[in-house]
């Protein structure tokens, strides 16, 4: 088991009255990339901070290492920032701009020189030394401000939206690039985030965080396939929930029923006791049958609910149905265009239609449905 | 008229300097011109003057007022000084630390200039008389000689001098310093730099260029004031130039003299600033 490189043990961070991070305990290990994700306010930001030393805790105590941090400012801390906005020193050359930490460190001029270019290279900006910041593109700017924080060999590299201000092509072709130099220098990346397919791209890890708590914290996968709240849920794609009761379970499966008397299955572990549960399942989880003989006997040990096409629409590499269940509910399908290439053909408005999946892809959510004020990401469709 | 625009698209932006250009010219140039005439003209007022293209009337006055030319070079030097040490901590407080206050610290600093100069100038001569409110307490307590005085003395002028030209520096030093981005100051502590090396290296640098124009905003009209050494000072041992060329245009009528004698000052000055403006520009790029 690696060691952990930072911990936060109970961390709260009041301005005011308000709680920008309320009671935060959490663990990053050595050489993970771990990333925080989240809506706007939800204390991103504020947690960072307090770990890189520009933000002192209300509460609670911050450790790197075994070291406890909490009271030190940011230059006695080995840990580094790459700033959302970059913050290059716009009087200083790029050279003098990734020399910067080394400089205040006395290291001698000579490996200066040759740590300056290795960085250079690494970032795949060799020979730019003499230039000035604002001669440089914002994704170099951004690969700058990488270099300028990795040339120091921080125990901890923190990002804060580092990719915020590129354009869609340029953030993906970064991703995949911040991806290879953590794995190449090795070093532990907290990231934070409020897009979530860029955080299920290059995350060991990922934080899921909500009024300054963690609402699920685990490997994208997880926090995907199973997600914990109807907020996960939400935030992380698009999903349907659907209201039920436990039925019974066995070692493996949960029975719940629907009000309509439909029984669906969902794995066991997933249900935590609560009578009242939702069931949900991801949309590309979902194959659409036309209602016929055939389908009925393709339904063998999935889950299944009946219901009506209300609309297709085709979108290239997959088609989006709208379909209507017996309860008069609506649930979102993706199709991948296998045998297709038109979403009429497939399945046309109105034809009843049979929606099967396995009861593994079936999540299941108890509590309390959210509250209308909560905030939710654009596109989320809840059944 | 737009049709042609359309087609010399280029010469829209001297279009846009043309009123500019013809201010400086009437009010600028020519008078210059003018000056320089009149310095190289001799002849009394009762004689009239002829122009003689006499240039010999500049050496002339530089050996003669050398002794006023130092003083006000060196006043203004300690004034300029002195501003940017009372100044620049004012400015950056303001900046950094005004937080919602930050536009009534900065009416303070503007609101003397609700008063007139002279005025101000004048009640500092109140307030600083021999036994006036000030020395006069300090007196009758015994806690200064009876001969002490501050009026009449370089020190008297200079601080006038540096009260009066304040907010010239200020203001400057102000939007140089709030402009300057927060998060570089954290990005330089980040980067293993101290509290008094991120202001080193990253705070000062960056504001350079309002260093630059706030202390020329101060030390130019101070090398030309006179109304200070006049009412605070008014000895012989702490005229200026101003005095000088005042005294020889008002009081004398000598018109060659004082135009030679301004216009001196004003190549000074000039030849200081660009020698200024090199040195700063130097230190905003090392490191
Ligand atoms: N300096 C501050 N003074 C007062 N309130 C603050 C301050 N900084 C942050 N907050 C508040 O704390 C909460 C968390 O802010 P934070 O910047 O950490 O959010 P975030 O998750 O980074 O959001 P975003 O995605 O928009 O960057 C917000 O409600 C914010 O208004
Ligand atoms: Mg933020």
């Amino acid at each position: 088991m690696p060691q952990p490189d930072v911990r936060l043990d109970r961390v709260t961070k009041r301005f005011g009255d308000v709680v920008a991070v309320d009671d935060l305990s959490l663990v990053v290990e050595h050489g993970e990339f771990f990333s925080m994700l989240g809506p706007s306010g939800c204390g991103k930001t504020t947690t960072l901070r307090m770990i890189g030393g520009f933000e002192e805790t209300s509460e609670g105590t911050i450790y790197l290492g075994d070291a406890d941090v909490t009271d030190l400012p940011p230059f006695r801390r080995d840990v580094n920032t790459v700033f959302q906005n970059y913050a290059l020193f716009p009087h200083l050359t790029i050279y003098e701009n990734v020399a910067f930490g080394l400089r205040r460190r006395k290291i001698p001029d000579g490996e200066i020189r040759h740590q300056v270019a290795t960085m250079l290279a690494l970032v795949e900006l060799p020979g730019y030394e003499r230039r000035r910041p604002h001669q440089l593109s914002g994704g170099q700017q951004q690969r700058i401000a990488l270099a300028r924080a990795l040339i120091n060999h921080p125990r901890v590299l923190l990002l804060d939206e580092p990719l915020g201000a590129l354009d869609l092509k340029l953030r993906k072709q970064m991703q995949i690039e911040l991806k290879r130099i953590q794995t190449e220098v090795g070093i532990t990346f907290i990231y934070v985030t409020h897009d979530q397919e860029e955080a299920m791209t290059m995350s060991d890890r990922i934080a899921v965080m909500r009024h300054g708590r963690i609402e699920q914290l685990g490997p994208p996968e997880d926090l995907y396939e199973r997600p914990s709240t109807d907020f996960v849920a939400g935030f992380l794609g698009v999903s349907n929930l659907i209201e039920g009761e436990v039925a019974g379970r066995d070692d493996r499966f949960a029975a719940i029923r629907l009000p309509d008397g439909t029984v669906l299955r969902a794995p066991s572990a997933s249900v935590n006791g609560a009578p009242r549960v939702r069931v949900g399942v991801r949309p590309e989880k979902l194959r659409v049958l036309a209602l016929t003989d055939e389908a009925s006997s393709a339904a063998n040990g999935l889950n299944t609910l009946d219901g009506v096409i209300l609309d297709a629409s085709y979108i290239g590499v997959s088609t989006q149905y709208l379909v209507e269940i017996a309860s008069g509910q609506r649930l979102v399908v993706y199709a991948q265009n296998i045998e297709t290439s038109g979403a009429a053909e497939a399945h046309p408005d109105g034809q009843r239609v049979r929606l099967t999946w396995r009861p593994e892809h079936t999540f299941v959510i108890g509590a309390a449905p959210m509250t209308p004020s909560d905030e939710q990401p654009e596109g989320e469709i809840h059944a | 008229m737009a049709g042609w625009l359309r087609q010399h698209r280029g010469l829209i932006p001297y279009l846009f300097l043309l009123p500019g250009v013809l201010w400086l010219l009437v009010f600028f140039v020519l008078p210059m011109l003018a000056m320089a005439s009149v310095a190289t003209q001799e002849g009394t007022l009762g004689t009239g003057f002829r122009q003689t293209f006499n240039v010999g009337v500049f050496p002339e006055v530089l050996d003669r007022y050398a002794p006023h030319f130092l003083r006000s070079l060196e006043y203004a030097l300690v004034v300029t000084l002195l501003t940017i040490g009372i100044g620049f901590p004012m400015a950056y407080t303001i900046a950094f630390r005004g937080g919602r206050y930050k536009n009534v610290l900065l009416l303070l600093v503007i609101m003397p200039f609700f008063t007139s100069f002279v005025i101000r100038t004048i009640s500092w001569k109140f307030i600083l008389a021999d036994q006036g409110f000030v020395l006069g307490t300090l007196k009758d307590a015994g806690i200064v000689d009876e001969g002490f005085r501050i009026l009449a003395t370089p020190a008297a002028v200079i601080s006038g001098i540096t009260y009066n030209f304040l907010p010239f520096f200020v203001l400057p030093m102000y939007v140089a310093l709030e402009r300057i981005d927060y998060r570089l100051v954290e990005a330089a502590t980040d980067l293993y730099a101290s509290r008094l090396q991120a202001f080193l290296r990253v705070t000062l640098p960056l504001s350079i260029p309002g260093l630059f124009a706030g202390s020329l905003l101060t030390f130019i009209p101070a090398a030309g004031d006179y109304i200070n050494a006049e009412l605070l000072g008014g000895t012989r041992d702490t005229q200026m130039i101003g005095n000088v060329v005042q005294t020889l245009y008002i009081v004398n009528r000598d018109y060659p003299h004082a135009a030679a004698v301004s216009l001196i000052l004003m190549v000074a000055l000039l030849v200081g600033v660009v020698a200024y403006r090199r040195v700063l520009r130097g230190q905003e790029l090392t490191v």
